[in-house]
């Protein structure tokens, strides 16, 4: 794979180009989340999908390193292949997702609650910033604590830092037995259920709502599987799989319905707040899909009170993440110190997550 | 800008604190000289003890306006200097911020001011059959504050992860005095993860007021092994084994010879006394999976040459079986008058490798070196025995320890696993990092703290420091930093 793989000092000469001409860059993975991270144009796009390949991968180690264009899906397989997985579950909205845009969007699906984030698992990573300097932070250990946690901190930065070149990621074996219960649930009575399963099933790998069920994921040994199924009651569903990999990428019939998506991220236990909302529950009631007439505001000042917060996902009006709104100035000041520490002439992604600052060019 | 005097800066501080919030008498002021690591020691200009948040900000505030550096202190425990205070500076000592504030049992989290020792934690949530579970040592002293400043680690952080791992939110006041609140009670929220960069901040970044830890549910059952080796590569190898097949304990230490003996002569727990090397494993979780995993470990440890494998039968024989390892480090330092603990990490294959090239660079030192360290993680505590009072000792044990973090970096390793660089590790810092990467460190300190008064001269070398190093120490033909200017 090395052979076909795209020097990186052909990606530092863009960026040295594009900050020497004062330009911006659009860095693009697979482009699976153009739907929220702007559309990329060609003349400005710096593509990662030709920077490809597993660097290193021993099973024993619990450890990958990929190059950051490597395809999501062939990274998996590999996994797979070996008895292991990525516990967070990445979701994919595309075949062409990779490894580089799964880390820059820092999303995780419906075994984080249970397990680790995508972030927990981010171990170390090199990065281009925006002066053109290749730099390496952490590294293929799971204890490190020398220098800051650059590392995690480009989880979910969406590019506006720098350029993801290749990430460690730790990996986990798959549990001996994982399988899915599937109990009818009342929408007014989703909480109160989520809630009580919660309580009750000490080995759940997944618990999610969606369309009048209950979808309960259990994993362990056969054994204690089977304790939490008769415990449970309801039927054991021969079709989960299908629904798990739906939900985390979306492609839920609830998902293509109109209407802007939102994603709310509440404490589990948090009551079902007051948006007269359409919802899919994922991360036992810790993340909400949400689709509502209900204003902005009011979705975001009802999530406040829930103790959580709101972020306009998908919408027709808005393709390019804000998360601003959610943020206090003196927060989206740090954010802008900190972006202008990374890219001092603001090459990367600009306007995405927060709108643009003055940036100090010299 | 005219310096302002001690008693100045003691008067305009105390203007706005509760009274004896300011110590400035010697006498006073002594306790606070040193933290873990006593061999750095350093009195501050003031110490000051804040009850509230509103003290804190004042005290920033009067630090920032005349440019006064301020160190924050937990319960200064710390083992690399993080918390030795400055000499011109502030040091501002968290233990009065005692307080749990809230338990959200349904939530599983816990909110805590950040002197809360770590035990304490566990301690109060015990009720609702929960605890906090990153374990460091020390836990029955360090504070929760200190952890998040250290991204602490302990004996259960292979299965239940680091402090970063189990911190939901943190708020924390920056050296202009301003209040943030970073992370939710939710798992994630919106922005860059700045949680992820508070912990491990080493009181560089900001001052940590309040904490959201989350728990877990106290496990039904905890099982655990103890197996005993002829050689340490065998260790080593079923250590690989368990791990690669799936297992992950709770727990999985190591202890080497010196350490066995030393642990046995302090505490009577057991342990085979001429085993070459010893693995403690612990299992926990439900029943069923635990007993399915402790018949597993079992015959991989017998496949990988255990002599003897014994499974504790009941808690007070688990208890023994761990209060070896717990008491390691006093046992240890009744060998010596002195033992420095060393703190790389390395990926868990060059165990064996590593090991074998301390026993050589303790030969050729001369120094003796006991190794009781969390070997599921590949972190390694070496105990460096040495004698303060014989002229030498203490520079012959800081080489011998910069060799071997020197090796935990060539092996793809790092120089501190859960300890942090503060003022011990800054040099070994200047061979894992470049130049481009200390400086991309010190930007992203200004944009928290501008002008550099928190916790000054900690954390991460200056390039200046790095070049002096560079100049002495060639490796492989190159110099660290060829770009700078030599002095
Ligand atoms: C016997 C022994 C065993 C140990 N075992 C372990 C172990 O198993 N695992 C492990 O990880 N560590 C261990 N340690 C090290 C130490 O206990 C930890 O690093 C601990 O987290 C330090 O907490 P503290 O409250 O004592 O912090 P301090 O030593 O007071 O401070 C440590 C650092 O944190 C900063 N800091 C403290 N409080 C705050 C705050 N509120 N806001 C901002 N910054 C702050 C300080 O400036 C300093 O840089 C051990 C230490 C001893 C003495």
């Amino acid at each position: 794979m090395s052979d076909n793989t795209q020097p990186i000092r052909d990606i530092v000469a863009s960026v040295l180009q594009a900050a020497a001409d004062k330009q911006t860059l659009t860095i693009r993975g697979g482009g699976t989340q153009q739907f929220h991270t702007g559309l990329v144009h060609e003349s400005t796009a710096l593509r990662l999908d030709r920077y490809t390949g597993i660097i290193s991968y021993e099973p024993s180690e619990l450890v990958i390193t990929v190059r950051a264009g490597t395809p999501l899906r062939s990274v998996e397989s590999m996994l797979a292949s070996r008895g292991q997985q990525f516990a967070f579950e990445p979701p994919r909205f595309g075949p062409n997702a990779t490894i580089g845009g799964m880390v820059a969007t820092g999303l995780s699906g419906p075994r984080r609650s249970f397990s680790l984030a995508l972030r927990d698992a981010v171990l170390g990573i090199k990065i281009i910033n925006g002066k053109g300097e290749v730099l390496s932070f952490g590294g293929e250990v799971i204890k490190n604590v020398a220098g800051y946690d650059v590392s995690r901190l480009f989880c979910g930065s969406y590019g506006t830092l720098g350029v993801i070149l290749e990430v460690s990621l730790r990996v986990m074996p798959r549990p001996p037995v994982e399988l899915t219960v599937v109990r009818e649930t009342r929408t007014a009575d989703a909480c109160q259920a989520i809630q009580s399963v919660r309580q009750q099933v000490p080995n759940l790998s997944g618990l999610a709502y969606d369309s009048g069920r209950l979808y309960c994921r259990l994993a362990g040994s056969e054994a204690s599987v089977a304790k939490s199924v008769a415990l449970l009651g309801g039927e054991v569903s021969e079709q989960a799989a299908g629904f798990w990999r739906q939900l985390k990428d979306q492609e839920l019939p609830f998902f293509r319905e109109p209407g802007p998506l939102w994603r709310v991220s509440v404490p589990p236990a948090a009551p079902q707040g007051n948006f007269g909302a359409r919802f899919v529950y994922d991360w036992g009631g810790g993340l909400r899909w949400i689709k509502t007439d209900a204003t902005a505001e009011q979705v975001r000042a009802g999530t406040g009170q829930l103790g959580g917060s709101a972020v306009l996902f998908r919408s027709e009006e808005s393709r390019l993440l804000d998360v601003s709104a959610s943020l206090s100035a003196p927060a989206i000041a740090l954010h802008r110190r900190l972006k202008s520490a990374f890219d001092p002439m603001g090459v990367f992604n600009p306007g995405l997550l927060f709108p643009a600052g003055q940036h100090h060019a010299d | 800008m005219q310096k302002i005097t001690r008693a100045e800066l003691a008067a305009e501080l105390a203007g706005g604190l509760p009274a004896g919030a300011v110590l400035a008498q010697p006498e006073q002021i002594a306790p606070f000289e040193c933290d873990g690591l006593a061999v750095y020691r350093q009195t501050p200009l003031l110490v000051v003890l804040p009850e509230s948040v509103d003290d804190v900000r004042h005290v920033l505030q009067v630090c920032s306006r005349h440019a006064v550096p301020v160190v924050t202190r937990g319960a200064g425990t710390g083992l690399s200097g993080g918390a030795l205070p400055d000499k011109d500076g502030v040091l501002l000592v968290m233990t009065k911020f005692n307080r749990i504030l809230d338990i959200d049992e349904d939530n599983r989290l816990a909110r805590v001011q950040p002197g809360v020792r770590n035990l304490a934690i566990s301690d109060a949530v015990r009720p609702y059959g929960l605890y906090y579970a990153p374990d460091p040592s020390s836990q029955i002293a360090c504070s929760i504050g200190g952890n998040v400043a250290e991204n602490a680690g302990g004996v259960h952080c292979l299965k239940y992860g680091l402090t970063v791992h189990n911190v939901r939110e943190v708020t924390v006041v920056t050296i202009d005095g301003e209040v943030l609140t970073i992370g939710s009670a939710a798992y994630d929220s919106p922005g860059y993860d700045l949680l992820a960069l508070m912990n491990g901040s080493e009181g560089m970044l900001g001052v940590i007021v309040e904490v959201l830890v989350s728990l877990q549910p106290i496990p039904e059952t905890t099982r655990t092994l103890l197996a005993a080796f002829n050689n340490v590569e065998a260790a080593s190898d079923a250590v690989a084994a368990i791990i690669s097949e799936g297992v992950t304990p709770a727990g999985l230490e190591m202890m080497d010879n010196p350490a066995i003996r030393a642990a046995e002569d302090f505490v009577h727990a057991g342990y085979p006394v001429d085993a070459a090397a010893l693995l403690i494993c612990e299992m926990d979780g439900l029943s069923d999976d635990v007993e399915a995993e402790i018949r597993l470990t079992e015959g991989l440890l017998k496949r990988a040459g255990a002599t003897d494998i014994r499974t504790a039968r009941d808690d007070a024989e688990r208890a023994l079986f761990w209060a070896g390892r717990k008491s390691a480090f006093p046992a240890v330092g009744r060998m010596s008058p002195d033992y420095y603990c060393m703190d790389g990490t390395i990926p868990r294959k060059h165990l064996a490798a590593v090991l074998k090239t301390m026993e050589t660079l303790s030969e050729e030192s001369g120094l003796r070196i006991a190794n009781v360290f969390h070997a599921g993680d590949g972190n390694l505590h070496p105990l460096i025995l040495f004698d303060a009072n014989v002229p030498g000792e203490l520079e012959k044990a800081e080489q011998l320890g910069s060799k071997i973090l020197q090796t935990c970096v060539e092996l793809g390793g790092t120089v501190t696993g859960e300890h942090g660089v503060g003022m011990e590790k800054l040099t070994p810092m200047c061979v894992q990092f470049n130049a481009g990467e200390l400086t991309q460190f010190h930007d992203l300190k200004a944009a928290f703290d501008e002008h550099g008064l928190l916790n000054p001269g900690k954390a991460v070398p200056s390039l200046h420091r790095c070049a002096e190093f560079g100049a002495m120490h060639v490796h492989d033909g190159q110099l660290p930093h060829p770009d700078l200017p030599r002095f």
